[in-house]
């Protein structure tokens, strides 16, 4: 089973959960976390892995052979993206507009393109504590998280469940992210804030036709708009979290909820076994 | 007129809520959301929309039906994996055109693709410019560069002296978008493992793009082990800690009322908020 954890808004908690869920798994049986947050990744941070392997993500631009080349500009009237101009005498290529689609290079009457790879992240292959860990990082400087995203998601897998920390937010990378899921948790707070991107999120995963569950964050402070929202839109709320200075703590350290706090790995299994049964709820 | 961008790598280290405070505090400025995929500033400013438009962007594959062979071809040379049983996942597809030049039959055409919407509102504070990107779409940092340039048009007509720009979470393509450019960036960020990790990155990123960043440290007594280690990080890198606000309660009480937090309560947060500003504007001036 491949789990989502996903938010709309940044710092609710995603990978507070996705660590601790997949650390509670890991006692019952296979799973696999995968930190698609390549922006920012974080669940290093909280698992401590062994990296064994790391696979640069590239993504292939042209490379144009002036000697072949006749500056006939098929390549710039083809490009999408504006990443190749040919001015009189002279071919610029812009490497870092490029998405990589391969039409200059197919679809150059000369045979003058060529493709290389350009490196713009990496992806890190590891295990910590009976969880396979794969992580992907975009480089500092590049703006195109998709590659990468999709490279990571290259090694989810069928067997045992999998555990994706996707990225806060609404756009392509969180799509690229969630793809595929059986199930998306959408982590929130219980302020305007965290309803405003709740909703938002919840769209996402509808139009994508993935069944969701909420997890509501730091409970306590803030108002209950959030719990009506999901009570009017029939989406379950499947473990709550209150706002505790401890937890913060651990958090603050680095430290996984359920190792600072082992109480709450009972609670993760829950969670799990009602995300199962929400599932299967939704498939009748 | 000076621009300040307002980041922090990773989500909820309180970038808007000192935002919609800069709001109130800063004189003769526009304010521009840039956190276009989840735009919250609306939220604490009640903005009324003056002015709004739509916002095409990208092209998306359409195979007509009658048309298609079957063939395949595009199924195989789509990189991005869009094309399954001769049909486009329009939320896979990078509109990049390729299939359109290739199919054998001219089965395939690009569609102009609605994303999103942007507005120009005005607030009690002034106005604000802001935007929504539609659902799963693309192009996330042209929007940005959209809010922005609206906003720009309205500090030049009205003679304004800065814009304050809420920034997305993240380092990648609105992050890049919303900073080109900008005189500045403040960079919130909290005294946790993944606050300084991710302020790191995005630290990089300012330094990749060569501009000015200072550092707040939002909620600095949650750990103060963590804090410390921030200023020193800071330190060696020769980027100004210019303030440390305190973690208190009445900042979420306030956004659950829909104000901004020195709106609503005088205490340490609100004093702390505004000498942040004083440093912001001192570091835009000199």
């Amino acid at each position: 089973m491949i789990i989502s954890v996903a938010s709309g808004k940044g710092g609710t908690g995603k990978t507070l959960v996705a660590t601790s869920l997949a650390l509670s798994l890991a006692a019952t049986g296979k799973v696999r976390l995968l930190d698609c947050d390549v922006e920012e990744p974080n669940d290093h941070i909280f698992l401590k892995p062994t990296i064994t392997r790391s696979e640069p993500v590239t993504i292939s631009v042209p490379r144009v052979d002036e000697g072949k080349c006749n500056y006939c500009g098929k390549c710039a009237e083809v490009c999408a993206y504006n990443a190749i101009a040919v001015i009189k005498k002279k071919v610029l290529v812009f490497p870092e507009l490029c998405h990589g689609c391969g039409a200059c290079s197919y679809l150059c009457p000369e045979d003058a393109i060529a493709e290389e790879g350009r490196e713009i992240g990496v992806v890190e292959l590891g295990y910590s504590d009976g969880i396979d860990f794969v992580q992907g990082r975009l480089y500092v400087g590049e703006a195109m998280a998709p590659p990468v995203i999709r490279k990571v998601k290259d090694y989810s897998s069928r067997e045992g469940t999998v555990v994706i920390d996707v990225p806060p937010g609404t756009s392509c990378p969180v799509v690229e992210a969630i793809g595929g899921s059986d199930f998306c948790l959408l982590v929130t707070e219980p302020t305007p804030f965290g309803l405003n991107d709740l909703v938002l999120a919840v769209e996402t995963v509808r139009e994508l036709h993935i069944p969701c569950g909420v997890v509501l964050n730091r409970v306590g402070v803030g108002d209950r708009k959030v719990e009506e929202y999901c009570l009017k839109e029939n989406i379950p709320i499947l473990l709550t979290i209150p706002l505790d200075t401890e937890i913060a703590r651990c958090y603050s350290r680095g430290i996984p909820l359920v190792e600072g706090m082992p109480e709450w790995r009972q609670r993760f299994l829950n969670l799990f076994s009602n995300i199962r049964g929400a599932a299967v709820a939704r498939s009748r | 007129m000076k621009e300040v961008v307002v980041l922090s790598g990773k989500g909820g280290t309180g970038k808007t809520s000192i935002v919609g405070s800069f709001a109130v505090i800063a004189p003769s400025k526009v304010l521009a959301d840039c956190d276009v995929d989840a735009a919250d500033l609306h939220l604490l400013l009640s903005p009324t929309v003056r002015e709004e438009g739509e916002f095409w962007s990208g092209q998306v594959a359409v195979i007509d039906k009658e048309k298609c062979t079957r063939c395949g071809l595009c199924q195989k040379m789509c990189r991005f994996d869009a094309i399954k049983d001769f049909r486009v996942d329009p939320t896979s597809c990078e509109g990049c055109g390729f299939c359109s030049q290739i199919c054998p039959v001219g089965a395939i055409i690009m569609e102009e693709n609605l994303s999103g919407r942007w507005f120009l509102s005005e607030t009690r504070y002034g106005f604000l410019a802001h935007a929504r990107l539609g659902i799963a779409q693309e192009n996330s940092g042209k929007l940005v560069a959209l809010v922005r340039q609206k906003a720009r048009a309205v500090a030049e007509r009205l003679g304004l002296g800065y814009i304050i720009s809420d920034g997305p979470p993240g380092i990648g393509c609105p992050v890049i978008s919303s900073l080109s450019g900008a005189h500045l960036a403040l960079m919130v960020t909290e005294p946790t493992l993944s606050g300084i990790h991710d302020l790191e990155r995005v630290i990089g990123v300012c330094r990749h793009f060569g501009i000015a960043a200072m550092v707040c440290i939002n909620k600095y007594d949650l750990n103060e082990d963590n804090t410390r280690q921030i200023e020193d990080y800071c330190l060696g890198q020769g980027i100004s800690v210019v303030s440390r606000i305190p973690f208190d309660n009445v900042v979420t009480e306030a956004l659950v009322q829909g104000v901004p937090v020195v709106e609503y309560s005088q205490g340490r947060v609100t004093s702390e908020i505004n000498r942040l500003w004083q440093a912001v504007t001192r570091s835009l001036e000199a």
